[in-house]
């Protein structure tokens, strides 16, 4: 680095962006992964004997299902953290994680109904007590960003909604076992990995589409963290600056009216002489 | 290859998505980062 650079302000490195060396990065690591998970979910790696080619869209479905655990069960402990310090930094990583599980498990619904119409026929089955968990715990999330934006007390606020981070969170073991606990209500089947049927480049396949979905969750949890630290930056500082106003103000008032007293207490004085 | 329009359907959409609201985040950040002094970046480092 030379030294012009060395002494420059860091405001003019970024002066309007979340980016820093780690997410830039983690984002190259991501322009190179995202291709090489396409050629080996399309190219590289062999079709199924029951699913032929529609196997190929596990590749995604399954990292984005794994990441949307992830951000919720990261929301439940950022919750639980936010409990015991009651620091502004945990609610932020709980508001983060929320919201970025919340479009993996859009994705994760999305994902799994285009895969199961041709595999199973249907886009959707109500009897499938996978489906409808995995659909409850959406809910509950997108019931919780909602919750976030109720305008409130921001302490209150974060309070209960880590409460609630931490109460949605139970219904993700509950997902993840269901196919397990009421195995005759599911058309899913039992955990792939375990049983040891699968090829290695199906393996590899899958555990590249889970490292790559895990480094966008990561690039995404880092730059809406920040976002959110900002947006609460600007909230803080614009009662701050509305309050310094509002008392600007209401000196000005009080001046303005006890210079106006005086003035009236002397005029009439002069106007007698 | 089978199943091709689901196929690009289900990655399309996820990989688009994923795109899409990364941008939605980028932008954002900038129009606020714009708002606050750089000393209140939580981030910042004194070389980065």
């Amino acid at each position: 680095m030379s030294a012009t650079a060395a002494t420059r302000p860091a405001a003019e490195h970024h002066p309007t962006s979340t980016s820093s060396r780690g997410t830039r990065v983690l984002g190259t690591l991501i322009a190179v992964g995202i291709p090489l998970l396409l050629l080996f979910a399309f190219a590289l790696s062999p079709e199924d004997d029951s699913m032929q080619d529609a196997v190929r869209l596990l590749y995604i479905h399954v990292p984005v299902a794994i990441m949307a655990y992830v951000g919720f069960g990261l929301t439940a402990l950022a919750s639980a953290a936010y409990l015991w310090k009651r620091t502004r930094w945990w609610d932020t990583v709980a508001h983060a994680s929320a919201e970025i599980g919340v479009i993996f498990c859009g994705l994760t619904l999305v994902t799994g109904s285009i895969w199961g119409r041709p595999t199973w026929n249907t886009w959707w089955e109500w009897g499938d007590v996978r489906l409808v968990t995995t659909l409850v715990l959406f809910l509950v999330f997108v019931g919780y960003l909602a919750f976030r934006r109720v305008p409130s007390d921001p302490e209150v606020r974060a309070r209960r909604a880590a409460v609630l981070g931490i109460v949605g969170a139970i219904n993700i073991p509950i997902v993840n076992r269901s196919v397990e606990w009421w195995e005759n209500s599911t058309l899913h089947q039992q955990s792939s990995l375990t049983d040891g049927n699968l090829e290695d480049l199906t393996l590899f396949t899958w555990f590249l589409g889970t490292v790559v979905m895990g480094a966008v969750f990561l690039w995404l949890l880092i730059h809406r963290f920040r976002l959110a630290w900002l947006e609460d930056e600007i909230d803080r500082h614009g009662l701050a600056s509305a309050i310094d106003e509002r008392r600007a103000e209401a000196r000005a008032g009080v001046e303005q009216a006890v210079g106006g007293q005086v003035q009236g207490a002397v005029e009439p004085r002069g106007g007698t002489q | 290859m089978s199943h091709l329009g689901y196929l690009l359907a289900g990655w399309s959409i996820g990989l688009g998505t994923l795109a899409l609201y990364g941008w939605s985040v980028l932008r954002r950040a900038r129009n606020a980062a714009r708002q606050v002094p750089p000393g209140r970046r939580r981030w910042m480092t004194a070389d980065d």
